[in-house]
């Protein structure tokens, strides 16, 4: 048993995506630290099978004797017992120590937290007020008025103290579980039939796994802290050798003997120092690690010649999309593209549709566009001229400025996409004062009468609801709003409808062409449903493998799809008859 | 909203009772040996029988427990078995010396841990990797060693500090200063660690979801999407960690004032329990515990006023 455990949990393997040793092997704090305490460990436990010095048998002519003695390779204490012999002991007694603690307090915590959030309110207000009572004793009090029930044996301390501990990882669960409950995919789940066990061992397991094992490290850590802390204040059986003991016994030899405080003191340090950090090397692993937010270290290769590129002037062009290519680092170190030379041409007014299956690049095309891709994301050359400029080659400042104003952004997903903290007028009103800069009652004034344009009934009821008050497809209007705000020439709708009823998509769709025609957007639609494309869009650009396979005027590629993907792709929708049977509105138009 | 906060008030009283009780119980099978060591090895089994009815341990626990929380209700908490002082003012005056530590190691550990948090999470790279750092040398060298190598820095080598003692800050404001400076920075120095590794991981959760890319896309500034909506975000379990926090530095806090020698609420209870104190064990016990109470309360409240669906529920 050891701090590897965590690791080897089979469950953290199975759920995670790529193998979660492989992304810890690549991560050298993950390797140094790991390692460090797989020899720790191994050290402590096996150590002892090779120094076979009584860690405890006292010696006077070893008493303050210096390290380097074949007898006491590290000196020896004021009473002339072993250092060598004794650190070993007290790393197993602090490791025991740890592990008794923190298994303790996950037994517990990882358990109740589940059942006091997941279960119904009266299991959850039991669970809840009897871990309050769990908390409220004053835990190191605790351990040290219990000295004579536990009789001063620090692995029954310690199972208490575990106890004590068990709230901290309660409440991190029960918080989470309580959040992902609400979340979509739990719903989702339920409604498919899924039983509440599986629920909670699949769904809200993999959701957090992270916190806990963040959490964990921590915990074993502060576990032999508070062990060394105790043995330190004198609580304890003084038989067995502790960090906490040989450090109150230096501390008295500190002038004489400076060793005798360090030994103890750096191998204690050391450890929770590389619990510290595998734990957080754990939870970058797990959650796909640290990414920087800010568009502002977009790496791309030194050789690109694009400046001196000619900027495109094709006629009422408004958006040109020149050899647009998009990777992300794999493991292995190399840069796997997932745009590979894309190019379009987006005229201004004009609705087109970027068609494709998931992973076909489609949202990487978008994303670019708004300069909003994962900060992992490297853009491996190309250029996104519109109105003029290179959008590539933009600042972050320059973007701020086109974000909103020039170019808006309608979601998939209404309600990820609200912060769930601010009233849905107050997030409209904010992004309306970014662009523009006007008063606050003049930009309520302005969302008021967005709401009212984008079909909301009750904008006035709206305006003050939060955004878990409303319906997926209010929210999907309200995004919708936020879009349009500044007026831009441009919108980018990733998947609008996706998420929505079949009645609400349409609807959704009928405002978004009223919305064009008012204010003559340009739109690029992204989808990877062909009954959208045929609703709406005019011209059609077909996705595959990061590439455009096919592009053209929406009619043509219905009636004479030239590539034999958009052929297959035509066929199934065809064959599920998804959105509608008869002849799609913009066809049935540009025919007549 | 009032009703709420009435029911988790009466809930707290009756976890407070619960609590003592328990402790009472666990507390009294050493009574007998407790009186014993008061009245020393020439004691007879008379003697011993005698004060103990005198104390009233003769009677039956429950009776016992009533009794002493009877007297908390009046504000009386008894008596020392061994200095005779008594124990409501004297924990108080004991609790305001550890809360005067305590209190400013938090404030200070609030605003360091949300600004080093925040900066790791937006910035990443080598601003994220040295306040790992700082998290990590909070880890690194425990609370203990810390309070011991800064007493040798600064008051055994540089004699820029006294090594032990106590000044209250309402008497002696600069000697308060002084004194508590190691310990403050020892206590924030644990919090600091655990609070912005916290704060990390949850601007790094918010700030990759959906919702942080759309404001951005509404070209709203990234500085205001992280201050004002992440991080608002973030807030409500960092609540539930400090609260967690102030009372780990409560715990943290028996150790630091035995190191340099506060006369603290730690040091205090430490040397009842040794001694068995009852009534100081007892009195301690009870403070504690409406402390903590008290502190959950204002995490719960804080964090439903920040979660608007649960302050509208």
């Amino acid at each position: 048993m050891s701090v590897e455990q965590l690791t080897a949990d089979p469950d953290l393997e199975a759920s995670a995506r790529t193998p979660l040793w492989k992304r810890l092997a690549g991560d050298p704090q993950a390797v140094i630290t790991g390692a460090i305490l797989t020899v720790i460990v191994l050290v402590g436990f096996l150590g002892p099978f090779f120094w076979t010095h009584d860690p405890n048998a006292a010696d006077l002519n070893y008493a303050n004797a210096l390290p380097g003695d074949p007898n006491r390779p590290l000196g020896g204490d004021q009473n002339g017992r072993d250092i060598l012999a004794r650190l070993l002991a007290s790393t197993q007694t602090s490791i025991i120590a740890g592990l008794i603690g923190v298994i303790v307090a996950l037994l517990v915590g990882v358990t109740a937290g589940l059942v006091g959030g997941y279960l119904g309110s009266k299991t959850s207000a039991v669970t809840e007020w009897l871990f309050n009572l769990v908390m409220t004793f004053p835990g190191i009090l605790l351990l040290i008025l219990l000295m004579p029930v536990t009789g001063g044996d620090y692995r029954v301390t310690m199972v208490i103290y575990g106890v004590l501990l068990s709230p901290a990882i309660f409440r991190i669960v029960r918080g989470l579980v309580i959040a992902t409950k609400g979340e979509l995919f739990v719903d989702a789940a339920r409604v498919s039939g899924l039983t509440d066990t599986r629920i909670l061992a699949r769904h809200i397991l993999a959701v957090i796994r992270g916190p806990i094992i963040v959490a964990s490290a921590f915990l074993v850590g502060t576990a032999i802290g508070v062990q060394a802390g105790l043995a330190f204040l004198g609580v304890g059986s003084s038989a067995v050798p502790s960090f906490g003991s040989m450090v109150s016994e230096g501390f008295t030899n500190l002038y004489l003997r400076p060793m005798q405080f360090l030994w103890p003191s750096i191998t204690l340090g050391l450890i929770t120092a590389c619990l510290i950090l595998f734990g957080n090397a754990l939870r970058d692993a797990l959650e796909g690690g640290q990414k920087n937010v800010g568009g502002r270290k977009s790496r791309r290769p030194a050789s690109s010649a694009r400046p001196l590129e000619p900027i495109p002037s094709e006629e009422n062009a408004l958006l040109v999309v020149r050899d647009l290519q998009i990777g992300y680092p794999a493991s292995d170190g190399t840069v796997r593209p997932v745009v590979k030379g894309v190019n379009f041409t987006l005229n201004k007014g004009e609705i087109l549709g970027l068609v494709g299956e998931s992973g076909s690049g489609k949202s990487q095309t978008a994303f670019s566009i708004l300069k909003l891709l994962p900060a992992e994301a490297v853009i491996l050359g190309g250029s996104v001229w519109f109105d003029g400029i290179n959008l590539l080659e933009a600042s972050e400042r320059d973007m701020q400025k086109i974000r909103g104003r020039r170019i808006g952004y309608i979601p998939q997903e209404p309600m990820s996409n609200l912060d769930p903290s601010y009233r849905v007028g107050a997030q409209l009103v904010k992004s309306v004062r970014a662009t523009t800069g006007v008063d606050r009652k003049e930009a309520k004034a302005r969302v008021m009468e967005l709401l009212e344009r984008v079909g909301i009934a009750n904008p006035e009821r709206v305006y003050r609801s939060y955004p878990f008050q409303i319906s997926g497809g209010m929210a999907q209007r309200v995004l919708i709003a936020g879009a349009v705000a500044s007026r831009p020439a441009l919108l980018i709708a990733d998947e609008p409808t996706t998420a929505l009823d079949v009645t609400v998509q349409a609807e959704i769709l009928d405002l978004l062409r009223d919305l064009q025609k008012d204010l003559d957007l340009a739109i690029i639609l992204v989808t990877h449903n062909f009954g959208v494309v045929a609703d709406i869009c005019e011209r059609i650009a077909v996705m595959k493998d990061g590439r455009i396979v096919e592009t053209g005027e929406a009619v043509d590629v219905f009636d004479n799809p030239a590539s034999a993907y958009t052929k297959s792709l035509l066929a199934a929708i065809l064959d599920e008859s998804t959105v509608r049977a008869d002849r799609p509105a913009a066809l049935a138009q540009k025919q007549e | 909203m009032i009703t709420y906060v009435l029911r988790r008030l009466g809930a707290g009283i009756i976890l407070a009772v619960l609590v003592t009780f328990i402790t009472y119980l666990l507390l009294a099978p050493s009574f007998e040996k407790i009186v014993r060591s008061i009245l020393g090895t020439a004691a007879t089994d008379a003697n011993v029988a005698g004060r103990m009815q005198k104390l009233g341990y003769d009677r039956p626990v429950g009776v016992q427990y009533l009794d002493w929380l009877g007297g908390v209700f009046k504000g009386d908490f008894g008596r020392s078995l061994f200095t005779s002082e008594l124990v409501g003012p004297a924990v108080t005056q004991r609790l305001g010396v550890t809360l005067s530590i305590v209190l400013p190691a938090l404030a200070i550990t609030v605003l360091l841990s949300i600004a080093l948090g925040v900066i790791a999470a937006v910035r990443g790279g080598t601003i994220d990797k040295i306040s790992q750092g700082v998290s990590l040398i909070g880890m690194l060298v425990p609370s203990l060693l810390l309070a011991i190598v800064l007493v040798l820095i600064f008051a055994v080598t540089l004699r820029w500090l006294p090594a032990t003692g106590y000044a209250a800050p309402s008497s002696n404001f600069d000697g308060y200063l002084r004194t508590a400076a190691i310990p403050i920075f020892v206590l924030l120095i644990g919090g600091v660690a655990n609070m912005a590794a916290q704060v990390r991981g949850a601007m790094i959760g918010e700030l990759r979801k959906d919702y942080v890319r759309t404001l951005r896309a509404r070209g709203m500034k990234n500085t205001t999407v992280v201050m004002q909506h992440a991080l608002r975000n973030a807030v409500g379990p960092a609540v539930t960690v400090l609260g967690l926090e102030f009372l780990a530095m409560l715990g943290g806090a028996l150790f630091i004032e035995k190191v340099f020698a506060l006369p603290g609420f730690g040091t205090y209870a430490f040397s009842a329990a040794l001694r068995g104190d009852v009534p100081v064990v007892m009195g301690i016990t009870g403070f504690t515990v409406l402390l903590t109470v008290t502190i959950n309360l204002l995490a719960d409240l804080v964090n439903g006023w920040l979660n608007p669906k649960a302050r509208l529920q």
